[in-house]
């Protein structure tokens, strides 16, 4: 089978201790960069739907409003794939909780704002985007199979994709299952062809092999700590410039990432 | 697009367990619906519940996986063959060239929930219910993935109510670049407090059985369904019905309200017209999302009326099953694919004095017709629309 090939237009990040990409740049090319503000900024939302929105969307609006400024491109104009291996965890704590204790009080805004999509729909409805959108999941192999979807939008409908990979802090006794001890969020803007704003150029190949490349610390430890942070050998790719690296699309299933710098 | 061949499909829900219950309590215009008796303290309202759950264990090796959400997803897989169907394919195709993409909305939440009703004197989940794999949303997929003994692509799509129409479109995707040579696609939901509570905090649910396009709805019913189909390229079963297109669109509007104008369901129905090469005119069938929510029907019946001349029927049939969310995609893909094989246009059931805003397009009781272009439309929170097009085999467009 020939390999997948798509085209990098920019690269979102956000985490407790990377604010943007150019920070894990930084960081590899043995910088100190400051952590960000405690909170997302998410600054594509307008600020009384960012009162209201949950963490999840927050983060996985900053990392998607990072990358698509990085792209050039109209946010309006990008079909989007969002992943997350548990979508946003104190929402889901917050409602299994209320259920246990007083059914009746369920908040109706929690409750639609618990759904998967909720980043996708507060996403569309901010940027006016009314392009196909989707929600998606794979375990700890929400990124690779959230970009094995993505790169299959790109591809079969020749079109540019958003993805966004976030996962939230582990909350309450949920957050004991859940392997999240702190936030990630990561986006990727790719397209089928080569244009004025490609950073660089992906070949992924399915391989049968599902262990991912191993990282330095900390990101090692980043990647522990978060199910969206299993971006990370390829984000990290990205940052340093030409390799491969290997990612879990599934318990049976890895992708295996040439990557190519396009200037 | 290259179309797919439907090579087996199967359903389950308050309609009966498999194809032939389905089609039965179709013919008979029976709603499936019943006072809720689910939960510890029932909402007065009607639900769309399977029978049978309860006794359905899953099998001993299959444990781990212990959930109302996987046993409703191991009964639906256990009709109509279709366990089998998908043996013989892994064995023709090998395990890694079958992908797996199902949708689901609320998976085995209704696990974590339990956990939570019962948590340890030290505030963590019981012992018995410290299985990660099944507080996740992926826990259906990775159930059904292990128990198909599948290894390609797997997918949990999670976009509310229309998670398991848009499946068909990852699947068609990634058969078209040849990444796999078939897939298993579907979904399944199953009650849960976390849905029956959250909508009606809402006020979206009705006290009475849900009445679709009737002049007096007032809201939804909620159901349970679980509904698979095996989806392969057209050359090896040229006998078989067709997924000939889809359609997928955001509305840009509201998280809980669709776009007054029915703006992203328009698109996801034109494009899934285009995909198809089909003329309006040529849809013999659309099983509408039609969840007796005032607003979705008024929007709905817009679209309708609008788009297709009175030869296109149209209904719903969530006066049979209830709204069975994230499973609600395959369920009445199942339908759609029925109505083509039987010739059978199912009644809008549950629409005793029709919305006049309804045009001539509805069908308010079972119609006997050929059915040779069928669609099915689904709707979800967030203003997520998709549309499905499937064809007798040997249709041409």
């Amino acid at each position: 089978m020939t390999a997948l090939r798509i085209y990098v237009e920019g690269m979102g990040l956000w985490s407790p201790q990377l604010g943007d990409f150019d920070a894990l740049r930084s960081l590899l090319e043995g910088g100190s960069p400051p952590p960000p503000a405690a909170r997302p900024a998410a600054a594509t939302i307008p600020p009384n739907e960012r009162r209201r929105a949950p963490e999840g969307v927050l983060l996985a609006v900053e990392a998607a409003g990072q990358v698509v400024a990085m792209s050039g491109r109209d946010a309006a104009s990008l079909a989007c794939v969002f992943s997350s291996s548990h979508g946003d965890q104190s929402i889901t704590d917050y409602m299994c909780a209320t259920l246990a204790r007083a059914p009746g009080e369920l908040s109706p805004i929690r409750f639609h704002n618990s759904v998967h999509n909720a980043p996708a729909g507060y996403w569309t409805i901010a940027v006016g985007c009314r392009e196909p959108s989707t929600a998606v999941c794979a375990h700890r192999a929400s990124f690779g199979a959230g970009l094995l979807e993505a790169a299959s939008q790109v591809l079969a409908e020749q079109r540019p994709v958003l993805l966004v990979c976030m996962d939230t802090a582990g909350s309450g006794p949920l957050g004991e299952v859940t392997g999240c001890q702190q936030p990630f969020a990561c986006a990727l803007v790719l397209a089928p062809a080569v244009g004025a704003s490609t950073r660089a150029r992906l070949d992924i190949q399915l391989s049968a092999d599902a262990t991912p490349t191993t990282l330095a610390p900390p990101l090692e430890d980043w990647r522990a700590a978060n199910a969206s942070a299993e971006a990370l050998p390829l984000l990290a790719l990205l940052a340093r410039g030409p390799g491969r690296c290997q990612l879990a699309a599934g318990p049976d299933l890895g992708l295996q990432i040439d990557t190519e710098t396009v200037a | 697009m290259m179309p797919l061949a439907v090579t087996a499909y199967t359903a389950t829900s308050a309609m009966g367990h498999g194809l032939a219950a389905q089609r039965e309590t179709l013919e008979c215009m029976r709603s499936g619906l019943r006072p809720n008796d689910f939960s510890s303290s029932p909402l007065p309202c009607w639900i769309g519940r399977v029978d049978g759950l309860e006794q359905a264990a899953l099998p001993a090796t299959f444990a781990a996986w212990e959930c109302r959400n996987n046993r409703l997803a191991w009964l639906g897989l256990n009709q109509d063959g279709f366990l089998d169907r998908v043996r013989a394919v892994r064995e023709r195709c090998g395990p890694a060239r079958i992908g797996l993409f199902l949708g689901t909305s609320t998976s085995s939440i209704g696990a974590t929930e339990e956990a939570y009703r019962r948590l340890d004197p030290d505030g963590g989940l019981p012992d018995d219910m410290l299985r990660p794999a099944i507080h996740a949303p992926h826990s259906l997929a990775s159930f059904v993935g292990t128990a198909l003994a599948l290894e390609g692509p797997c997918l949990t799509v999670s976009t509310a109510c229309s998670s398991s129409a848009k499946v068909f479109a990852s699947a068609q995707r990634m058969i078209a670049l040849g990444l796999i040579d078939a897939a298993v696609v579907g979904g399944v939901d199953t009650l849960c407090d976390s849905v029956l509570f959250g909508f009606n905090a809402l006020e979206l649910v009705s006290t009475q059985p849900c009445r679709p396009f009737d002049l007096a709805r007032d809201g939804i019913s909620i159901g349970e369904a679980a509904g698979f189909a095996l989806l392969q390229r057209v050359e090896t079963a040229p006998q078989a019905p067709r997924l000939l297109g889809y359609g997928e669109a955001s509305d840009a509007h509201h998280m809980s309200t669709p776009h007054p104008q029915g703006l992203g369901a328009g698109l996801a129905l034109q494009a899934a017209l285009e995909r198809a090469g089909l003329g309006a005119a040529q849809v013999d069938y659309i099983n509408l999302h039609g969840t007796a929510s005032q607003k979705n029907d008024e929007v709905e019946a817009a679209l309708v009326n609008r788009t297709f001349p009175a030869t296109t029927r149209a209904s719903s049939t969530k006066g049979f099953t209830g709204h069975t969310l994230g499973a609600a995609g395959i369920l009445e893909a199942t339908v759609a694919l029925q109505a083509i094989e039987h010739g059978l246009v199912p009644g809008n059931l549950g629409g005793d004095t029709p919305d006049p805003s309804c045009g001539s397009s509805f069908a308010w009781r079972n119609e006997r017709q050929r059915v040779q272009v069928a669609l099915s439309n689904s709707f979800g929170f967030g203003g997520n629309n998709a549309c499905l097009a499937f064809a007798a085999a040997g249709f041409a467009a």
